[in-house]
């Protein structure tokens, strides 16, 4: 794939926030504290009602005629210029580099560069867009760290968790072995090779265990639902928490509506 | 064929039990794991101080720019080392270019052949046919001679012998030349080199590889670290080449570039002990060479491949196995679970197209699509994007875009199909989206607790009480 340059934009008022399937059924949490950690930054956030998933599934199987049409329903979700906020390095992967391939010789094909062109990781959004400044009011905590391997390696965000967390002056980010390695999700992959999925998901929660902490956080749902499922089957001692959720409970209050 | 790791050609549709034989056998996961540890750490070193980043740019580029001209370069090449007094000979598949070696050996009443490492060699099965037809060939390159003495498969396209460590490696020399048991790898290598010095001598005919062939010179380029490249290519009378068409760069400059690259990216060295640029047959005032240079240009798929314009990339490859030493799933499962010439991402992406996608319909989705191949390969390789148009291929899953790779189609099932077209229905359909996902958070507790290979090693994840669309539409409202 060819790799863009990539311009930040000011720092808008407005934006779209599109919550990804994994997070509107399983981490609504992460999604409300997203949404918390930009309206604190002085934005509007706008959720487009008729946002489902951006695809990745089918895509990713092969089944492309069925990821575009699922696509084709999301790409006229952003009608106005704003930036498009995903709390996902997979699923804003999807959207700011597959789409364009995913639409290729359609008659779609300028608006989803278009709107790929819009498309930021919230993390990085929130980095390097709004310039965060995180005051942490929590108590000591060491944290490990898992960066999915669709933000670090394709969207190359390997280093925008880390610095946020870095902000936290309360917070100490331990170190891991391999930190670079996939933790085994890869999505239906985990099913199909089960085999294999399950024997990279031990060894990742063995080098997040290992790095002393007991609490890890991740830019991505697949791999928070991977490695937490696999602790906790495995009565190993690791929580795991969406990292927007771990800026949001250290920076400000519990999320709205939390239970 | 050995019986518990050498491959064979059926063992691809095997893939799913003999990578779950790996996984669960210890010393593969120990031997794979410490050496792709220590193999990434050597790459990592031998381009620190480098702009790597410009360096693959220019290495993509320059297999950019060859490719592009394949049909004119190798047509140049052919003149070329024509007029430097080797011969060359075309071979469509494995089977005829075993054929073509054969007749040159048949024709020379050549009984015995060493081998430098060639893993064209190995797509070409080359070793048993010669051997069923009574000429003996034998491997030179340490790692090769190792996996032959235990008659198996390489199981990295760089270091065949990888997944055994010194004590099994002391054990089969012991077993089968009767070298004493030693933990000395000096040793080891001292005897295994004495044993191979005599065949080199008495060796009617030498096969080697080709890392690069140079079109306007006619120079075959040779990387290695032991010296056997250079006996197998100098001391027999006949010097037989064997590689893929792809193989060819236009000129010497474009060979530095690349060079730089491989040796880095395949071991960590800046440059291997010997790199051989073998020009043509001894010349009447040379002291030593062969007297007789043959090289065997073989398509086996490749030029399908070079039909389509994504596909293509995939003959950008040098075979460096940088993709295999940063894989994720190698590293747990080693080079045989394969059950392909090539193993690894590489083999993922080119396996597809020599045995067709039929036999090889495990190997696309055998990834978690992590891109560490793709970060490391040298001429920049979209493996992952590869791997992911594999993938439509298997279950020809865009009739925008008709899948054309022999074998298509043969992943797809009815059921899988339907459940597809099931998600995209309820996806692209929001109203009935919100719907469904209201009614499944409400009885979340309803929801199952085993959810096939995902819950045999976790837990179900839990739909939330609430989606993220009820807990904001209740906010605004």
């Amino acid at each position: 794939m060819a790799d863009t340059i990539k311009l930040y934009p000011p720092k808008p008022d407005k934006v779209y926030f599109y919550g990804t399937c994994l997070i509107d059924l399983f981490y609504p949490d992460a999604g409300m504290a997203g949404i918390q950690l930009l309206e604190r930054e002085g934005i509007e956030v706008v959720f487009p009602e008729d946002q489902t998933c951006c695809g990745q599934p089918a895509w990713t199987s092969g089944y492309h005629d069925e990821a575009r049409k699922v696509a084709r329903s999301q790409l006229s979700l952003f009608p106005e210029d704003w930036p498009i906020v995903v709390p996902s390095g997979s699923c804003g992967g999807m959207m700011r580099k597959h789409y364009p391939q995913l639409f290729r010789d359609t008659p779609e094909a300028p608006l989803a560069a278009e709107v790929a062109g819009r498309v930021w990781e919230l993390t990085d959004f929130l980095l390097n867009v709004c310039h965060i400044k995180l005051k942490d009011l929590g108590s000591p905590a060491t944290v490990a760290m898992h960066t999915s391997c669709s933000a670090r390696r394709e969207l190359g965000l390997a280093e925008t968790g880390p610095r946020l967390l870095a902000q936290l002056e309360q917070v100490t980010l331990a170190e891991q072995v391999r930190p670079e390695e996939c933790c085994g999700f890869g999505g239906t992959f985990a099913v199909r090779h089960g085999d294999i999925s399950g024997a990279m998901v031990a060894e990742k929660v063995e080098a997040l265990t290992d790095s002393g902490a007991s609490t890890f956080v991740t830019t991505d749902c697949g791999c928070l639902m991977n490695i937490s499922g696999y602790a906790e089957k495995n009565r190993k001692p690791l929580q795991g928490q969406h990292i927007l959720s771990f800026l949001w409970e250290r920076t400000g209050d519990k999320p709205e509506g939390s239970s | 064929m050995s019986q518990q790791t050498g491959a064979s050609p059926s063992d691809v549709r095997q893939f799913h039990p003999r990578a779950r034989a790996a996984i669960e056998n210890p010393k593969i996961r120990r031997n794979f794991r410490s050496a792709m540890d220590g193999l990434m750490s050597k790459r990592r070193n031998a381009f620190s101080g480098w702009d790597l980043e410009a360096l693959r740019d220019l290495g993509a580029a320059i297999r950019q720019n060859a490719l592009a001209q394949l049909p004119d370069l190798l047509e140049q090449l052919e003149a070329k080392l024509t007029e430097n007094g080797v011969r060359v000979h075309w071979a469509e598949d494995g089977e005829q270019a075993c054929r073509i070696v054969l007749d040159i050996c048949q024709a020379r009443k050549a009984r015995s052949v060493i081998k430098g490492k060639s893993m064209v060699s190995e797509e070409m099965d080359l070793n048993h046919y010669l051997e069923a037809r009574d000429i003996e060939a034998l491997e030179s390159d340490l790692g090769e001679y190792i996996v032959q003495l235990a008659h198996e498969t390489p199981s990295h396209i760089i270091m065949p012998a990888i997944h055994k460590n010194t004590g099994e490696i002391s054990e089969l020399m012991h077993e089968k030349t009767g070298t004493e048991r030693s933990d000395d790898v000096e040793y080891l290598t001292a005897s295994a080199r004495q044993q191979l010095r005599e065949k080199f001598m008495a060796a009617d005919v030498g096969i080697s590889g080709v890392n690069f062939a140079v079109a306007q010179t006619g120079t075959l380029c040779l990387v290695e670290n032991e010296g056997n490249g250079r006996m197998t290519t100098t001391v027999p009378p006949c010097h037989i080449a064997v590689t893929g068409i792809e193989k060819v760069v236009p000129t010497l400059e474009d060979v530095t570039a690349l060079l730089a690259l491989l040796t880095r990216s395949a071991t960590g060295q800046h440059i291997t002990t010997y790199v051989n640029m073998i020009s043509g047959p001894r010349k009447t005032e040379e002291l030593d060479g062969p007297e007789e240079v043959h090289l065997v240009l073989v398509d086996n798929g490749r030029s399908g491949i070079y039909q389509d314009d994504q596909l293509l990339d995939t003959l950008r490859c040098i075979r460096c196995g940088a993709c295999m030493n940063h894989c994720p799933v190698y590293t747990r499962i080693g080079g045989h679970a394969y059950g392909t010439t090539y193993p690894g991402p590489i083999g993922k992406i080119l396996m597809p197209h020599l045995l067709g996608l039929d036999e090889t319909r495990h190997l696309p989705s055998a990834s978690s699509l992590c891109g560490a191949c793709g970060e490391v390969c040298p001429v920049k390789i979209p493996i992952p994007d590869l791997l992911v148009r594999l993938r439509q291929e298997s279950v020809n899953g865009d009739q925008l875009h008709p899948a054309r790779v022999r074998g298509h189609g043969s992943k797809r099932h009815a059921g899988e199909a339907l459940a597809w077209k099931t998600w995209q229905w309820v996806h692209a359909h929001p109203a009935a989206y919100r719907m469904g996902t209201a009614l499944a958070s409400r009885f979340n507790r309803l929801q199952p607790g085993k959810l096939g290979a995902w819950t045999r090693f976790r837990t179900a994840p839990r739909l939330a009480s609430k989606t993220l669309h009820q807990r904001l539409k209740e906010r605004d409202s």
